[in-house]
Order: structure tokens, then sequence, then C-alpha cells
């Protein structure tokens, strides 16, 4: 599913210079062996300075090298000396390819170091005390691992450039910046929706948007991972948290909160823990002492999102399928991710019929918790301040946008951050990890595991795909222990397809459909599956998913900082196994989700009630800059 | 702008693209043909190249940005740049600069109203045995003196 474009995306500078690793490493040419600090280190042609140093307990400091992006070689913080070589190299850029002898500490090359980082000083405009990346910030823990004490080349008291507080999501801080341009590449070649560039020359470069417009004015979808791959604080997500403290403590307001699954995955590693550790019952328990009044699971909306999406693809099926009906757009694409559904209204606007009309989890439970929550507790709605923790950045945006007001009021008052919820409850003196656990409160109670796996990269067709399979043959999804292994796991895109045979009398049109899938995560592979659909190469596809950021929520803009493959791998496992742990673990058979139809939403799924509440429409955007 | 306008401005850029290629690396003579023309490449120009090079607009942003000779700005009908660099200076650079100043009522980086000139300085012509040097849209002219660049600046439509 490459395109052809592939090769011409980065110029080639831009481009990893790794050579082409050797298949068969076990014959003369595939390994070579170095001496790194008079050590002999065998390695595969190929193998960068940087990455044979790693694999060997050498530590080398980088600053615009990032696992996840291509090379850039452009800060040499990480130079090392190569013997024959008369300047000092950059051992991210230095692909092995001849027995070379390299060294990584010597006098040369920690003057250099040092004198680089004094460099980046002397123009780096703030203080560490004040900057919300202080004690997570590459460029200050490279400061103290040299021993900086002093500015040998000066150091800028007075700001060069406005901090750029226009978008609802990504607060930009260009005195911040250190030109690593990792953010650069990230929005290029990740996201491919290319907000940011250097501007200028010399001293004047920065990072600037077209014609340096307020981020707000130019085309970018709020994914915020160019906040998670820059070192400093010069890019950082649009804080609610000191409006929240207030309404928290105005004993007049009801404020509720409602935590996505992909947050609680997350939120150990802001207090030290390994990536991997699921925190639901602590953080449920620390967020009451904090002073929230109700703590929701948004996993419930999730469960409510399959139902109205599983039943909208059914009906478009047989739309399709019984009444011929050439309106009726195939595949479907889902619509939770805020990122994508931004992506498509600027760069795809004429496929927003493709889209699924489906709310995000998050507004949904903004919409009823306005709605059914205030009616079933005499609540009135004025009074509740709606807070949902998400992974996400966009998630800002998505509840500033004016069509969420179904509720008659803002659905959705903020949208908090993992890292900032995690700031708050530091704030509030709780240490995470040693809090009892405490359950979700009703009336929306503990949801299914097919809600919290919305959280990986694959979890909502996961999920649809064992309600809608159920919902269509009477019997569970043929898989082992309900785990659609298709689904998962990190390809950038990945297709599989399901058969339904023996299906209930209603849904006899479907006899013998092989349901197929893709899911794609990342804007960048999102272009990808956009453009074989629009060259006609999707007609036999019946559902997309499609997430925002690499790896899915998990890998969320808001999501703790540092972040890696490895990373992303680890909370995608601890959802899982929080998943395989639960008893219920499909949409369809949430009690609580029953109960709403039952009670409010009485018509069922798709009906008018849910349309006005749970369903909403698009903007075509394009992708003109006024 | 006007729409008609617009029209003709994508088909100009088209053409261009048709005729230097649609790869990335064709992007600087597209926006070098486009500055000879037009003295400037607007914005609506920078997206309309992305859009066909199948770019991003920050990304021709960009690069016009990094060239002094590129502009995204309007700027007027011809460009006068004088060389600053120290042997000019030293040749008597200031002088030519006050007469020009003068002469035009504008300083350098400002466009006359009639749109007729847009005064610059430049870096380092390369004429430093020859200075003072200057530059009118793509011609240069050395050796000079303040009533010498008057009379250049004069002939200039
Ligand atoms: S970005 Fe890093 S080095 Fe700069 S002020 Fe913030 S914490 Fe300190
Ligand atoms: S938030 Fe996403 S789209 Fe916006 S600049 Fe950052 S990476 Fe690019
Ligand atoms: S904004 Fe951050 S990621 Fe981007 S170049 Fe500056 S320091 Fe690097
Ligand atoms: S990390 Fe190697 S040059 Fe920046």
């Amino acid at each position: 599913m490459e395109s052809s474009k592939d090769n011409l995306r980065a110029p080639v500078s831009q481009k990893p210079h790794v050579i082409e690793k050797p298949k068969d490493t076990s014959g003369i040419g595939g390994m070579i062996t170095v001496e790194i600090n008079e050590k002999k280190i065998t390695v595969p042609l190929g193998t960068t300075i940087l990455e044979a140093c790693n694999d060997n307990q050498i530590h080398i400091p980088t600053l615009c090298h990032h696992s996840d992006l291509c090379i850039a070689g452009v800060c040499r913080i990480c130079v090392v000396e190569v013997e024959g070589m008369r300047t000092l190299q950059a051992a991210c850029a230095f692909p092995i390819t001849a027995p070379l002898k390299i060294k990584t500490s010597t006098p040369m090359v920690r003057k250099a170091r040092r004198h680089i980082l004094d460099l980046m000083l002397s123009e780096h405009y703030g203080e560490c005390y004040s900057c919300f990346r202080n004690q997570n910030c590459e460029l200050q823990a490279l400061a103290k691992e040299y021993g900086v004490d002093e500015y040998t080349f000066g150091h800028v008291n007075t700001p060069r450039y406005e901090v750029d507080r226009s978008s609802a999501s990504v607060i930009r801080d260009m005195n911040k910046c250190i030109l690593c341009k990792r953010c650069v590449r990230t929005c290029i070649d990740l996201q491919e929706v290319g907000v940011l560039e250097a501007i200028n020359r010399g001293h004047e470069t920065h990072i600037g948007t077209f014609l340096d417009k307020p981020l707000a004015d130019v085309i970018c979808i709020n994914c915020g991972q160019c906040i998670n791959r820059c070192p400093t604080s010069a890019l950082r997500a649009n804080d609610p948290s000191d409006e929240i403290w207030a309404a928290i403590d105005d004993p007049t307001k009801h404020v509720v909160i409602q935590t996505a699954p992909s947050p609680r995955a997350g939120i150990g590693e802001e207090f030290g823990l390994e990536p991997g550790h699921s925190l639901t019952g602590e953080m449920n328990t620390a967020l009451r002492r904090i002073g929230f009044d109700r703590v929701f699971d948004t996993n419930f909306t999730a469960d409510l999102t399959i139902m109205e999406e599983g039943t909208e693809l059914l009906n478009r099926l047989k739309k399709v399928i019984v009444d011929k009906d050439t309106t009726v757009k195939l595949p479907q694409f889902t619509s939770c991710s805020p990122g994508w559904v931004k992506f498509i209204e600027h760069f795809y606007p004429e496929y927003l019929d493709y889209l699924s009309t489906a709310k995000s989890p998050q507004q949904m439970f903004g919409a009823v918790i306005k709605t059914f929550y205030a009616q079933e507790t005499g609540i009135d709605p004025k009074d509740i301040v709606s807070v949902a923790l998400m992974p996400c950045s966009a998630k800002k945006f998505e509840c500033n946008r004016p069509e969420m007001r179904d509720s008659g009021f803002k659905d959705v008052d903020y949208g908090l951050t993992t890292r900032e919820l995690a700031k708050m409850i530091k704030e509030a003196g709780i240490y995470l990890p040693e809090m009892p656990k405490s359950h979700f409160d009703e009336p929306f109670g503990d949801a299914s595991g097919a809600g919290l796996i919305f959280g990986a990269t694959g979890g909502v067709m996961e999920a649809a795909l064992r309600t809608v399979y159920e919902l269509v043959t009477g019997r569970e999804v043929p898989f082992t222990n309900l785990n659609i292994e298709p689904c998962r796991g990190f390809d950038g895109i990945k297709q599989a397809s399901v058969l339904l045979e023996n299906c209930k009398d209603e849904y006899s049109f479907l006899e013998g459909v092989e349901v197929k899938f893709i899911v794609a995560h990342g804007t960048a592979n999102a272009k990808k599956v956009m453009e074989l659909l629009r060259k006609g190469l999707l007609s036999d596809v019946h559902f997309v998913e499609i997430m925002a950021c690499p790896g899915g929520c998990i890998g969320g803009g808001g999501q703790p900082i540092p972040t890696s493959e490895e990373i992303r791998k680890k909370r995608a496992e601890a959802i899982y196994a929080e998943d395989e742990s639960l008893t219920l673990r499909k949409s369809h058979e949430n009690p609580h989700v029953q109960y709403i139809y039952e009670k409010f939403l009485t018509e069922g799924p798709c009906s008018h009630k849910s349309h006005e509440l749970l369903h909403t429409h698009y903007t075509k955007r394009g992708r003109f800059i006024a | 702008m006007l729409l008609l306008e617009k029209n003709s401005l994508t088909e100009e850029i088209e053409e261009l693209v048709n005729l230097m290629g649609h790869e990335r690396s064709s992007l600087l003579p597209i926006l070098q043909a486009l500055q000879r023309k037009h003295k400037y490449i607007s914005d609506f120009a920078q997206q309309e190249i992305a859009r066909l090079l199948d770019i991003h607009p920050v990304e021709v942003y960009s690069v016009i940005s990094f060239y002094a000779f590129l502009h995204s700005e309007p700027h007027g009908r011809n460009i006068v740049r004088l060389c600053q660099t120290i042997t000019c200076d030293m040749a008597g650079k200031d002088a030519v600069a006050k007469a020009i100043e003068r002469e035009l009522g504008i300083t350098f980086g400002q466009t006359t109203k009639d749109k007729r000139i847009t005064l610059e300085y430049a870096n380092c012509l390369g004429m430093c045995d020859q200075g003072p040097a200057m530059i009118v849209n793509d011609r240069v002219y050395t050796h000079l003196t303040p009533e010498k660049a008057v009379n250049i600046l004069n002939e200039i439509k």
C-alpha cells in the first residue's frame, strides 16, 4: 500500500542516511566490527554510530534525533570522534560501513558538546522553574549532564517572539525553540499535514507557519504530535486546569469528569512508573480527592458509539444491498478522532459523506451528561461543569466546535490531557500509584472492554466487529477469546475481513457477505487510504477505522512525554490486558447502555432523538489558507 | 483578488509546472520565474504551487523566506539593490546610498509610491574590486558615484 510519492516526500538531506541493512548478516560484509572507546563491537553494516552505542550501553546525547522520525543531523550535540576524520561526526547520521575507530568522550568531543549547548542556551529565553517541561526537558537534562553553571556565550533576557496562543489546542512559544525540527518532521512525515517549517535564515531562523500566521488560521489538525516530540517546552497544550480548579472550588458547580481509556494506561509514567501500568482504580480515587463530584468512564459512551456507529453501518449496508440506494456511501469511516475529522474536512472535503455521523465518545458523553444525567439526578445542567480527561489535544478543539451544543449548553466544557491531570494530582499532594482503587460512579458504572480498547489503533474496529457480528448472526465473533488479532498491532495500514454466515432472519441480506475492513493510524497513513478511495480502489471495503495519532489514542498528543513505538506498545498491551480481565467485553451487553436505550433514547440507536444528541455534521473546510 | 486574476495565475503556474516538472526540485525555478514576472509570489500563488507539486504551502513559504531575492510581499516593478558589504562601503557606498534615498524620497526597504522602484541592500555582489556596486533587477552596475547612480535610477521605467 505504499504510494510512489514516498520516495519524493522528504528532501534527500532529510532522508535517513541509513544504508539498507543486509538481509543476511551471516555472510561476508553482513556484519562489521568497529572499535568504540577501545571496545570491539560487531554490528550489521549500515548501523549508525548512535544505534551501535545505544545497543552497547554507551550513552550519546541527542536532541534532534527521534526514533519515530527521519534523521536530521542538525543539532550536532551527538558528535563523536572518528579516527581519520578531520572533523567531529554526528553519531545519529553516520552509518557504519567500515571498521572504524570511534571515541565518544574525548576532550574535543566534550568541549564541542558544551559549546553547542552554551550556544543554544544563549538564545534560550526563560527559566526552568516557570516552565511546563521543568524536570522533563531534554535541553535541561543535557545542561545538567554537561555541568552548565554559567552562560559562556551570554543569555537572552527579553523574548524575541510573541507566544502564539491562537489555537484551542497547541501553544507555540518560539523563545524556547532550539530549532531541532522534530516538529517539522512530525507534522510533514508522520502526519502529512505540513503546518510547520523553518522560516528565514541564519540568526533570524525560526519555526513558523505559512506566512507566519497564527496557528488557528492555518491548517493544523490539533493532533499535538509535535508537542509529544518537542524536546523543550516550545510547544505545549492549551492547559485549562486553572479554570477547572476554579469550578471545583465553586460550591454552586457540580463538576463531573469523564475519563478516556488511554490516560489510565499512560498516567503512571508521569509518576515515574514504567510504561504499561494501568492505574484505573487509583485514578478514580485521586479524582474524587481532588474534588470532582462524579467520575465517569468514557468507555460507556464508547459502547454507545459502537451501538450508534454499528447500527449506522448496518443501515448503510441495507440501503446499498437491499434498496440499491446509490447515494449512500461505503466504506463508512469512523469519526471518533477529532484530528482525523479535521484532516478530512480540510484535505478531502468532498468525501465527508463517508464519515460516520456518530459523535466521538467524548461529545456523546457531554450531551448525555447535560440531558439524561441532569434529568435523572435533578441537577440543573447550567450548574454542571463537564470535564473530559483525554489523551488528546484535538479534543480541546472538538469541545469548542460550535455544533457541539446539542444539550442546549456547551456539551463538554473542558478537555484536559493526561499530562495536565497528572500535574493537578501532584498539585493536590497525591502520589497516584499509592491510591486505593475505586470504581466509576453510577448511573454509568463500569463499561465494557470493547469501549476500553478504543484507546489503541484497531480498537474501534474490534469493538464494532464484536457487536455487529453478534447482532447479525446471534453468535460471538469467531476469534479465540474475542481477541480479533488482525485489528491489533502497529502496522500503518491493516486490512482484513470477516465472513457473515447463518445470519438472523432480519439480516438475511448479509448472508455470505465478507465484511472487509481497514485500520489506519497517523494521518500520513490516512492520506494513503484516502488516495486509494479517490482512485476507486476501496469499493469492496465496508468499514474503515482511522485514528489521527500514530498508535491510536494511547499515542495521543496529550499523553506523557516522551513517546516512542516501544512506549506506545506497552500502553496498548496494558489496555488489551485490562480488556481481557473484564467479564463484560461487548458494547451491546453493557447494562448501562441497555438502560439508556430503555429510559431515554427509547427509539433505539440512530433514531430521531439519538440523531439530535449523539450525531453531528461536518464542515467542508478545504485547504485554502485565506 | 478577483477570481479572474486567480485563474490566470493558476494557469500560469500550471504551465510552469508542466515545463519544469512536478518534482520538489522544480520549486526553485518555478519561484524564480514567478518572481521575475510579478516581482513577488502571492500567498495564493504559493498555495497553488504547493498543490501542484503536492507539497505543503509552508514549505514553499520556507524556501521564499530563505532567499533574499524571492519575495512574498508586493514590491515595486524594479528592484534596486545596493551592496552593503565592507569593500563597497569603503569605496563610498554611503554617499551613493544617501543620493539614492534623496532622489527617490524613500529609505532602504521601502517602495516608491508609484511602485516604480523598491530599494534594498544586498550583501556581497562579488564586485568588490569595482565598488560601489548595485544591481537593478538582473543588471549589475559598478564604479558608482552619486551622480551616476541617480542617472541610472532616472532611466528606469
Ligand atoms: S524548555 Fe527546558 S531548559 Fe528551557 S526553560 Fe523549559 S525546562 Fe528549562
Ligand atoms: S498539532 Fe498536529 S497538525 Fe498541528 S502542527 Fe502539531 S503535528 Fe502538525
Ligand atoms: S518547536 Fe520544539 S520540536 Fe520544533 S524545532 Fe523547536 S524545539 Fe524542536
Ligand atoms: S542528535 Fe545527532 S545531530 Fe542532533
